[in-house]
């Protein structure tokens, strides 16, 4: 029952938001339109989809936002000018990605811990590659983030084709389900054979490449980059998971609810901005749209709870 | 002769006029303001000048808005997506304080291929199809050390005082000093502090590095330390050498107060945060269709010895000196970058 909800209340959120910013702004109700609303909430989907294989294990990473930058950086500096040596090294950091996720799994260190120490790493080495803010993006990947295909707008056709792969992906494939079932139950996983080392570093590796994706889309976008372009997908990453479904502990994860999560935060900013309403009521006026969100969704599965406790009884 | 007289009379009525008609073209466009930090006296102070200025255009039928915007966060992210629903709600121009001079540059462009007209100022934007009032820092540095020249012939050992390490304004008027102190070689410096823009930065780099420097005959600056670098060197116990200032409310008034006890005389030179409004009234000419070059240079706001007293009457207690610009200032600046 409370799974249903779980998609539910996502779907129900971006509804009533997208209504609002409709009715401030009609304009917004075009094609041209939804994909100015939209298209630079991809990068933010693709990294909150990343922060998900990561919180789906179990864990949670602070280094998101930083390893955007880093990889912002290196698409629009060596992707660009040699792009097999950009390749090579977005994926080198994939496997990074994937060596730190057998590292915190080994050593049973906390992932808090190391993926914030690794921001800082990854944040140097962004601070490295562009010193100053510039660049270029790739003329293809330009192309590709301002395609105009016919009648549905770029940004909801991505959207929808990223939240489709990763549900089969997560949801529906044998490797998906082993994955939730790491952070879900560890140590069964383990009894009944599988490495769970390995399969922690694959879901960090997922995590890597969907960065990786990110940063790309967002220069895409962009143009250029700037080592400090996407700071706050950190933050906004974690909130996405939550907000579309999904929970910190136990495997318990949603991919369609994590893209519609992204939706819903990029959205809250545009309405709020609508609204005009002060920049120094804004930080606070997103938290209280979070936390009523949130609100909503504890008295549904409270109220899931008891439902199904008095049908067994 | 009659006709003659009837002719100029109506040649007259025509040239009074048409400054009229030029304002009412734009009389239905709105313009927006887009800028991505508030948190210092100098964005305080900025967005005030742009609701004084923009406010009294609305008034007089100049233009239809003049909404200022400022994202929750500063964050190049956030400010792109600003910019992008500017244009859903419509406005004919958006002037911009930029986060970052490339990162916002697939949302400009998305602006000007909407047709809207984007003004880069402070913080300015590499897109070409925007438009940049850009501030020439370089010289800033420069003219200090050309002033110090000016009543130093001898020249003498210089401390200067750099703003946040790694910030594009920083190197630009470091640049500017060492370019000074080439054209000037009897200057040296003999030290550099960063002192982060904030006079109590300031204040603990310099009494760090006093002990260890010649005596100096002038310290350059680059805004917001040189109230924190005098303190040091009083109480460090030192004479004071001249110390170039930077417009704030504090310096000012330390410089009136040492004025009044011994005759001490410097500069003082900034960035008017007004220099929003000029960017207001370069987006309203360019709405007008007036032929406006893409790049601008902004005057910098001097104090000197004789303006003193007065710029320091005009300034709010934590504030800088301030001045607004007029449509008549954004046409002799367009004039002048021709």
């Amino acid at each position: 029952m409370s799974s249903r909800y779980r998609i539910l209340l996502p779907v129900l959120s971006l509804a009533v938001l997208l209504a609002a910013v409709f009715y401030l702004q009609p304009r917004a109700m075009s094609y041209f339109g939804l994909n100015l609303l939209f298209n630079l909430a991809i990068p933010i989907a693709l990294a909150t989809i990343a922060q998900m294989m990561v919180i789906m294990v179990n864990d949670i990473d602070l280094s998101i936002g930083t390893f955007v930058s880093f990889v912002a950086c290196v698409t629009a500096t060596f992707l660009n000018e040699a792009p097999l040596l950009g390749a090579a090294i977005l994926l080198a950091s994939i496997l990074a990605y994937a060596a730190i996720g057998a590292l915190i799994h080994l050593r049973q260190l906390p992932a808090i811990v190391v993926t914030l120490g690794m921001s800082f790493v990854w944040g140097g080495l962004a601070v490295l590659l562009l010193p100053s803010p510039g660049g270029t993006s790739p003329a293809w990947i330009r192309a590709v983030m301002t395609v105009k295909p016919p009648l549905v707008p770029m940004a909801v056709v991505a959207c929808l084709l990223i939240a489709g792969l990763t549900h089969l992906l997560i949801m529906r494939s044998a490797t998906g389900t082993l994955l939730r079932a790491v952070g879900g139950n560890a140590q069964a996983v383990a009894r009944s054979g599988w490495s769970v080392t390995g399969l922690k570093a694959g879901a960090y590796a997922l995590a890597g490449f969907f960065g990786v994706l990110s940063g790309i889309c967002l220069v895409g976008l962009t143009t250029s980059a700037d080592a400090n372009i996407a700071l706050r997908y950190t933050l906004l990453s974690i909130a996405g998971v939550i907000l579309g479904g999904g929970e910190f502990t136990g495997g318990r994860v949603s991919p369609v609810g994590a893209v519609i999560g992204a939706l819903t935060l990029a959205l809250a900013g545009s309405f709020l901005s609508f609204m005009r309403l002060s920049p120094d009521w804004q930080i606070g006026a997103q938290g209280a749209i979070l936390i009523l969100v949130l609100a909503v969704r504890l008295l549904f599965s409270r109220h899931g709870k008891k439902w199904r406790v008095a049908n067994n009884g | 002769m009659n006709s003659k007289a009837k002719l100029l009379g109506a040649a007259a009525l025509v040239a009074l006029a048409l400054p009229g008609s030029a304002i009412a073209d734009t009389a239905d466009k709105r313009i927006a303001l887009s800028n991505n930090y508030a948190g210092n006296s100098w964005r305080q102070a900025m967005l005030e000048s742009w609701s004084k200025v923009g406010g009294k255009a609305v008034a007089d039928g100049v233009a239809a808005a003049a909404d200022a915007f400022t994202t929750s966060e500063n964050q190049a992210t956030e400010q792109a997506a600003q910019i992008q629903n500017m244009i859903l709600q419509g406005y004919d121009a958006i002037v911009v304080n930029a986060a970052s001079p490339t990162a916002l540059n697939g949302a400009i462009k998305e602006a000007c291929d909407a047709g809207i007209t984007v003004v880069s100022f402070d913080g300015i934007v590499t897109e070409p199809c925007a438009w940049r009032i850009a501030v020439d820092f370089k010289e800033m540095g420069r003219q200090q050390v050309e002033y110090l020249a000016s009543r130093l012939p001898d020249g003498g050992n210089l401390l200067e005082i750099r703003g946040l390490a790694g910030v594009f304004v920083d190197d630009e008027i470091h640049a500017g000093i060492e370019q000074g102190v080439k054209e000037f070689p009897k200057f040296k410096i003999v030290g550099s502090v960063h002192g982060d823009w904030a006079q109590d930065v300031a204040q603990k780099a310099v009494a760090g590095i006093l002990p260890s420097l010649p005596d100096l005959a002038g310290v350059v600056t680059q805004g917001g330390d040189g109230y924190g670098a005098a303190q040091a060197i009083k109480a460090a116990g030192r004479e004071t050498p001249i110390i170039v200032m930077g417009n704030r409310q504090d310096e000012m008034k330390w410089w009136a107060s040492a004025r009044d006890e011994n005759g001490y005389e410097t500069l003082s030179l900034s960035i008017a945060p007004g220099v929003g409004t000029l960017a207001f009234w370069v987006a309203q000419q360019i709405l007008d269709g007036a032929e406006v070059p893409k790049d601008l240079t902004v005057p910098f706001l001097k104090v000197t010895q004789d303006t003193l007293d007065e710029t320091l009457a005009s300034t709010p207690v934590g504030s800088v000196a301030n001045v607004e610009y007029s449509l008549e200032d954004a046409k002799a600046v367009i004039a002048g970058a021709k």
